[in-house]
């Protein structure tokens, strides 16, 4: 029987305690101990970003960190983005551009690019394709993706 | 994955006395992002990891006595965002900035980038280090070489060195501190990288019981790396060259002009650095030691066009100091 190892970390503002393997990735532990699902995999190397979320302010893929690594962090998945039923502007802008189409990058995209948002208000198209390197998307052709991260800038910019 | 045991320790001693003396026994989980994948890809195999991540000494980012201090644990995003390397060793920065995407600098750490193993896609399809067939017969040289050594390969090690910052700690004269639970010692950055005779060896002088800790690198040169992709982001390096050069006036001392991705270990072009000494930088000067740099290389059957790439990259680097840029 392998051993299991206790974590406890923050997980969209809420204190949560777990269970796991050491060889579980933080993804696993997210998808199929915490039940968070928003969170997806794509190739579960590092290549394709899918699995992208926020740890201790920084956008990490969450298959090349183990679970038992994120004791004592803070992280923020696709889950904690909205705001109850309201929507982040980027989500908006995402379902407005047509920016997604199976879906499956879409939460790593947008937790990444509010990431870049969030310390860059103002990117411009270079910025938005160099930071989002590391996010695939097999449907979009990207375009439509850089334009929603663009309308969710402004729409950001606005609200000030 | 296999299962493996995992280990906390918050102390570089601690830490040192849960490693082994052999390879697999025990291995250093830094920021994961090569000794996850080869584990998730059964190409390697360990039977504990110890995280060396919340290990307080291991940190930080310093100045001190004339040189500058990286913690091995230092992430490659601390590097690039840190002003002191940004000002004066632009090399680094430059190099650390190249490596894959926010998501792999943000938790790829510098001695991670010193120990990565090869990329090699025989190696990583499992055919060892040396990428030999069935029949003991190496795969590279009749196979897709494409990505592999343009120098250096005679002893059989046809991958090139994965290490973006390698090269440019070679030119920088930086020296490599290692820890075992039995003593400290230091290697030239130089004499770190190595290329392996077997399938057994490893491509770096650490061994097995050892942690890098830091890694020292002294102050006072011009420097400058260029890197050649075939994308501008998350994408290998196909060569790069990383220049230090001792100023005296407007002449060079003395120059190191090292080569990335072209050999199992960043390739220390001799002649490109004897051919700048004694004279000021211009077209000319630039073009000669941009020539030397890739004499006597031996491209194998696809990647011919790295010469040329690599030449170039030589130009640019010593042309971006010429022009003050760096």
């Amino acid at each position: 029987m392998p051993t299991t190892v206790r974590v406890e970390c923050t997980i969209n503002d809420e204190t949560r305690e777990f269970l796991c393997e050491p060889r579980q990735s933080l993804l696993e532990c997210l998808r199929d101990v915490l039940g968070l699902t928003g969170t997806k995999e794509g190739c579960n190397d590092g290549n394709c970003g899918s699995c992208t979320v926020m740890m201790d302010g920084r956008i990490v893929p969450s298959c090349l960190v183990l679970g038992v690594e994120s004791q004592g962090s803070e992280i923020t998945t696709i889950e904690g983005v909205a705001r109850g039923s309201e929507l982040h502007p980027l989500q908006t802008a995402f379902l407005e551009s047509a920016a997604l189409q199976c879906g499956i990058c879409t939460p790593g995209f947008i937790v990444a690019a509010k990431a870049l948002l969030d310390r860059n208000p103002r990117p411009d198209e270079h910025e938005i394709r160099l930071w989002l390197a590391n996010n695939l998307c097999r449907c979009t052709g990207y375009d439509k993706i850089i334009r929603a991260v663009q309308q969710a800038a402004a729409t950001l910019q606005e609200a000030k | 994955m296999h299962a493996f045991e995992y280990a906390n320790p918050t102390t570089l001693k601690d830490a040192l006395a849960l490693l082994g003396n052999r390879w697999g026994d025990a291995d250093v989980l830094a920021g994961g992002t090569d000794i996850l994948s080869l584990m998730k890809d059964e190409v390697y195999v360990s039977k504990r990891l110890v995280n060396i991540k919340n290990i307080k000494e291991l940190g930080g980012i310093s100045m001190s006595r004339g040189a500058l201090r990286i913690g091995a644990g230092a992430t490659l995003e601390q590097l690039i965002e840190n002003a002191e390397i940004r000002k004066s060793f632009p090399s680094l920065a430059a190099a650390a900035r190249g490596v894959a995407s926010p998501q792999i600098r943000n938790i790829g750490t510098v001695g991670g980038d010193l120990c990565q193993r090869p990329r090699c896609w025989y190696y990583r399809g499992g055919n060892g280090l040396l990428a030999k067939g069935a029949n003991g017969r190496p795969l590279v040289p009749n196979g897709e070489n494409k990505y592999h050594a343009i120098f250096g390969h005679e002893g059989g090690a046809y991958f090139v060195s994965p290490s973006s910052l390698g090269p440019a700690l070679v030119a920088l004269d930086a020296k490599i501190k290692l820890a075992s639970a039995s003593g400290t010692r230091e290697v030239e950055a130089a004499k770190f990288f190595v290329a392996p005779a077997s399938d057994t060896a490893r491509e770096t002088a650490l061994l097995p019981n050892e942690i890098v800790t830091e890694i020292l690198v002294p102050a006072g040169m011009r420097n400058a790396t260029y890197e050649v992709r075939e994308k501008q982001a998350l994408d290998w390096p196909l060569a790069t060259a990383s220049v230090a050069l001792q100023m005296k006036g407007n002449s060079v001392a003395s120059a190191k002009v090292v080569l990335g991705h072209v050999a199992p270990t960043p390739w220390l072009a001799a002649a490109a650095g004897q051919a700048l000494s004694g004279k000021s930088l211009s077209d000319s000067t630039i073009a000669e030691a941009a020539d030397a740099a890739v004499q006597g290389a031996k491209p194998l059957s696809q990647n011919k066009y790295k010469v040329q790439l690599a030449r170039v990259a030589v130009k640019r680097a010593l042309t971006e100091i010429a022009r003050g840029r760096a």
